[in-house]
């Protein structure tokens, strides 16, 4: 092998890199969140539910929110019929936070973990914030 | 033909990850097995390549004639193009590596009203670097599925990618780059009759499981939606050497997967060995110092000579009993 010494440097610095997630994780797996559901309003429904089925709400949550952001305040409709023709009233903070009013432990959980900032929070306040 | 090979066998991982997939006794291999296997070999069929080039020599410096090498002072010397010292070489290299340098010399020849005309074309340059670069940043991106907690460069990188918002999740800007320019390489391949001609299905084959990755990747986040949370905990699995497969991963998850498995295993048999052999290039990473310095062959070694003395001092005594006229007596 000729130019030993660069080749391997080079190689060195090639798999350094592309073993990036291998080493910075150092063998430690973060555990996976559980959003928590336990708050006082979820605990007094006799039947827990939310608006949609869980399945949905997991994968799909980000649209939904979206799409009836848009309903409500570029439509000015208020009003949502779920899949099961139940209406609901349109609002983040009177509807969806009502129940979940803990987002520490709700919303942060799994978006801290994912990495991803939804931009909710530029317009709306959570409305349980301790510093309030 | 080619095209039909090449789409067939992408189409074909796709369908065998698609069944794999959505039987979850399958998910561990899908999920655990392959991607560690193709990284496997990426990792150590890269370097085993590399070493493999390094082992043959190069000589004698090959001066390119892309530009004046150095010569009298009058004479104006292309520092970056043809460098004589170790500056320029890595000037020269960092132009090939960041901005495909080689690439933007392209020039197209065609026949006007019976004239030859050369004139710049730029637009392989333009299609290859924007790929290049978007794909660089969508593998980073993919970091914050892997490790935890998330650098923040990759927040940033995510931050600065969908800044339009545009959507919900936001539609990345490097997704539509990315697609765009494979599409567009793509379509230079069949569509300009002269590249059609001398590309085969290994320069098929890459473009389109290039465009499977970015398909099956766009549809993951806006059509067949899977749980994000399960695809950080599978990935992050991966890369602490603890892996779990969670069991609500879509089939749409391990087509992907698969995808960039191939990707990763195909990667050191093929011309996509560009990545490192782009380093390796003697007519890049070389000085042209041909006229400065005496560049030796390696593997010179002074033949054995026969000269008349010696063959005279082997025979002299019968050649003097021939009468043959001696040198030396």
């Amino acid at each position: 092998m000729y130019d030993t010494g660069k080749v391997v440097t080079g190689l060195v610095i090639f798999v350094g890199i592309f073993t990036f997630a291998f080493w910075y994780t150092g063998g430690r797996a973060a555990p996976r969140p559980e959003p928590k559901l336990d708050t006082p309003e979820i605990q007094k429904m006799a039947k827990k539910k939310c608006v949609e089925d869980t399945q949905f709400m997991i994968t799909t949550h980000m649209q939904l929110l979206n799409d009836l952001r848009d309903q409500a305040l570029r439509e000015g409709n208020r009003r949502y019929v779920n899949s099961k023709g139940e209406k609901i009233w349109i609002s983040l903070q009177n509807t969806c936070l009502k129940c979940h009013s803990n987002k520490k432990d709700f919303c942060d959980k799994c978006h801290n973990y994912a990495g991803v900032e939804p931009y909710c929070w530029d317009c709306h306040i959570d409305p349980n914030r301790s510093e309030l | 033909m080619g095209i039909i090979v090449s789409l067939g066998a992408v189409l074909a991982i796709m369908v065998v990850a698609w069944i794999g997939g959505s039987i979850s006794g399958l998910q561990p291999i899908f999920g655990v097995l392959v991607p560690y296997a193709a990284f496997a070999v990426f990792l150590i069929g890269f370097c085993r390549k590399v070493v493999y080039w390094a082992k043959s020599p190069v000589p004698f410096r090959i001066p390119t004639t892309a530009g004046q090498e150095v010569s009298l002072p009058w004479i104006k010397w292309a520092k970056l193009d043809n460098p004589s010292t170790t500056a320029g070489v890595i000037g020269r290299m960092f132009l090939e590596i960041f901005c495909f340098r080689s690439l933007f010399r392209n020039t197209r020849a065609d026949l006007r009203s019976g004239y030859l005309y050369y004139s710049p074309s730029k637009w392989l340059w333009l299609f290859a670097i924007g790929f290049h670069y978007a794909f660089l940043i969508i593998a980073l991106r993919h970091l914050r599925l892997f490790v935890h907690p998330i650098p923040g460069f990759v927040e940033t990188l995510d931050a600065v990618d969908g800044m339009f918002q545009i959507g919900i999740p936001p539609i990345y800007l490097t997704d539509l780059l990315f697609i765009g320019a494979v599409t567009a390489l793509f379509c230079r391949r069949i569509f300009l009759s002269k590249v059609r001609f001398i590309s085969l299905p290994a320069d098929y084959f890459p473009l389109f499981l290039l465009l499977g990755i970015g398909i099956t990747g766009l549809l993951m986040r806006f059509v067949f939606r899977v749980d994000i949370v399960s695809v950080k905990q599978l990935a992050n699995g991966l890369a602490s050497l603890h892996p779990t497969v969670p069991d609500n991963l879509g089939a749409i998850f391990f087509i992907h997967v698969a995808l960039v498995s191939t990707l990763f295993a195909y990667f050191p048999f093929s011309k996509l060995m560009h990545m490192g052999g782009v380093f390796m290039s003697p007519t890049r990473n070389l000085a042209n110092t041909n006229r400065m310095k005496r560049h030796e062959n390696p593997w010179w070694t002074p033949p054995k000579f026969h000269t008349y003395e010696e063959y005279e001092d082997m025979y002299r005594d019968l050649m003097k009993e021939a009468g043959l006229p001696l040198e030396r007596e």
